[in-house]
């Protein structure tokens, strides 16, 4: 009975272990939070940024021109500033390289189409949104890499880094930590034309603009839903009264 | 005679219109003590109801074409981000179809639970829940060839690992899962038949399944938390005590039934369509790229009980591959719920009067399930498989130790009428 009630307490202590052990999560590195926002002004800003600089490799083949007028620009303002000369307003978002080109340029990735990267980077380690915030903040210089760039948390990055005019040129202190994993600090080691304070809004604009250019009617979608919630509500308790009258005579 | 009663005259005496709305409906008694238990029924149809409807919809705009666009986009994969931008309203009809493929297995599981809880499978049910079994089955079936029509990489990859499973058959196994493909690898031949069994061979299936789940159903008459034949205490008229008809007592109060699921399942749809990565994954946002397999290929939530039971086959047996009695035991998980009838043997059917040995074997039997179900969204590590086997073990024991428990389990006498309020 005693070797009985030893065996209950170590199966036990055993299912209380297990957990930790079974459902432990690896760490990975950290994402910043994006702060987005739902600013017309900013998500302009962003959409220019897009347009003028990522559209160089990227396409958003999803998106249509003229579907911007949702977040503020008139089509004038767009043929204007962001139509390339042989597009029309009503186009789609493509741009002239094409895939099979890029993936002999590029080393054998071609430059992935943009529209939903910020729906595919959702992960445990934050929303997509943080992760192109924190992967567009964590270039540093790599002289091992053929583009002479490399990244924190895409190591490996094939895309160089484009916007190091801008934020300036971060150095990588590498850090080997006692439990064999490795830390990496960066180091603003030659300032850019914007200060890290610029830059970061600078890239907070082009990621709300990829988080809205993920969803577009995601902002639509939630306002209606209060107004379903609102009716559903009231039909719930409509349906409820309607079934205790019919059930009074049942006993 | 008024007009109305005139045609309806004319009707019944060329179609059972009547008598067909008096069996299943005005005429159909219901116990009266139907508890929460007893609405994922109604609404299992309802959302049958709303996939079918919602895909017709789909159908009209998607492409099933894996060929790429000028933008090395998928037709598939881009004719799906046009319906949920440019087709008016086409965002809600997608969103209603992806979510109501999980809402479908939660309430099916849900109303399969009930059934194990008061023993709705026992005689004269057996073939209501050999039916049901068969459209679990088909749901299966359905919800798997669906998954590939995104053509995202989730469907394309995870499509590729559950093909591959049929080729661990000996002898035919490589051909088979030649067949299925109609190709060696996952593509363009696979996604349109893929296509034309989910919108047209499957849902015709399914369908006549519901339909027969239905007719057996009303044949034998329901089961109800207490588990006593309701047919054994009639009136003079021959109607049963403790039942009531059908219409309108239980359709109006599966309306709040109704009413209360819709709040749920819009809730999800309109809040977090992407159900948290386990309704719509956030992979299936990328495009399908065979030259680029996933570091770790999830199924969606509803496979991983099976899946799980399926990677924790990990012994070559008989000089065969642990793979194929990997799915000879996904296989078995799911078949043998259709065997509960017989492996049953307690005097009482309801959970109420069973003993203390059936309620601890249920709860751990859950427990297990959920388990399984949660290590089968994580990549393998040799901890969790050992977890997995053991709640794989405790799965098939649920069911095959129970001639032998339920027969021992020491039960409480059931009530001669229904118990209610």
């Amino acid at each position: 009975m005693k070797n009985l009630i030893v065996h209950a307490k170590r199966l036990l202590a055993a299912a209380l272990i297990a957990p930790a052990l079974v459902f432990a999560s690896a760490e990975g590195p950290q994402l910043d939070k994006a702060p987005l926002s739902k600013d017309p002004e900013s998500l302009k800003r962003g959409a220019t940024i897009f347009v003028t600089t990522c559209m160089a490799c990227h396409s958003a083949s999803f998106m249509r021109y003229n579907k911007l007028t949702e977040i503020g620009f008139t089509e004038d303002e767009i043929k204007e500033k962001l139509l390339p000369p042989d597009k029309k307003v009503g186009d789609l978002m493509t741009i002239a390289m094409r895939p099979q080109d890029a993936k002999k340029w590029f080393g054998g990735v071609a430059p992935p189409d943009l529209t939903l990267e910020t729906r595919q980077r959702n992960s445990e380690l934050g929303s997509g949104a943080d992760w192109v915030y924190t992967y567009l903040r964590s270039f540093y210089r790599d002289p091992t890499r053929p583009t002479g760039w490399n990244n924190v948390i895409f190591p490996g990055a094939g895309m160089p880094h484009v916007f190091w005019e801008l934020q300036g040129e971060q150095t990588a202190k590498i850090t080997k930590n006692p439990d064999g994993t490795q830390s990496i600090e960066l180091v603003l080691s030659k300032p850019g034309t914007m200060s890290p304070q610029e830059y970061d809004k600078m890239v907070a604009d082009l990621v709300s603009f990829m988080q809205w250019m993920g969803e577009p009617i995601a902002e639509k979608r939630k306002s209606i839903g209060i107004w379903v919630m609102i009716y559903l509500a009231v039909f719930f308790a409509l349906a409820y009264a309607l079934k205790k009258a019919y059930w009074k005579d049942v006993h | 005679m008024t007009t109305k009663q005139g045609l309806l005259n004319w009707i019944d005496e060329r179609f059972p219109l009547t008598s067909t709305i008096r069996e299943h409906l005005t005429e159909y008694y219901a116990p009266k003590n139907f508890n929460f238990w007893y609405y994922f029924g109604s609404l299992a149809l309802l959302v049958l109801v709303i996939q079918i409807v919602t895909g017709i919809f789909l159908v009209m705009h998607y492409k099933p074409d894996a060929s790429l666009t000028q933008s090395g986009v998928p037709v598939a994969f881009a004719s799906v981000e046009y319906i949920m931008r440019e087709v008016p309203g086409g965002w809600f009809i997608r969103y209603m179809h992806s979510t109501g493929a999980s809402a479908f297995f939660i309430v099916v599981y849900l109303h399969m639970f009930r059934g194990l809880l008061y023993g709705s499978y026992r005689t004269p049910r057996e073939l209501v829940w050999i039916f049901g079994v068969l459209i679990f089955l088909a749901l299966m079936a359905e919800a798997f060839m669906g998954y590939l029509l995104p053509w995202g990489q989730m469907s394309y990859w995870g499509a590729q690992v559950i093909i591959n499973l049929f080729s661990a058959i000996p002898v035919i196994g490589p051909d088979l899962s030649t067949v299925i493909r109609g190709d060696f690898v996952v593509s363009d031949a696979t996604l349109n038949r893929f296509f034309s069994l989910h919108v047209i061979a499957v849902p015709l299936v399914l369908l006549l399944l519901v339909a027969a789940h239905i007719i057996a159903l009303h044949e034998v008459g329901s089961n109800n938390p207490d588990g006593i034949e309701i047919k054994k205490k009639k009136d003079a008229n021959g109607r049963p005590l403790d039942g009531i008809p059908f219409h309108p007592y239980y359709t109006v109060k599966d309306i709040v039934g109704v009413a209360g699921f819709l709040i749920v399942f819009f809730a999800v749809l309109f809040f977090a369509p992407e159900g948290g990565g386990y309704f719509l994954e956030y992979n299936n946002f990328i495009p399908a790229n065979p030259m680029v397999t996933p570091p770790h290929i999830a199924p969606v939530w509803y496979f991983t009980p099976f899946y799980s039971i399926l990677r924790a086959v990990t012994y070559p047996l008989f000089g065969i591959d642990a793979k194929f009695w990997g799915v000879v035991a996904m296989g078995a998980a799911v078949i043998i719920i259709a065997f509960l009838p017989w492996l049953d043997r307690a005097p009482v059917k309801s959970i109420r009067y069973k003993g203390p040995i059936y309620k601890t074997a249920l709860t751990i039997f859950v427990i297990a399930f959920l388990i399984l179900g949660y290590l089968g969204v994580l990549p393998p590590t040799p901890a969790r498989t050992l977890v997995s086997q053991i709640c794989a073990v405790i799965y098939f024991a649920f069911f095959l130790l129970m001639p032998w428990y339920s027969k021992i389990d020491p039960c409480k006498p059931e009530p001669e009428r229904v118990t209610w309020k």
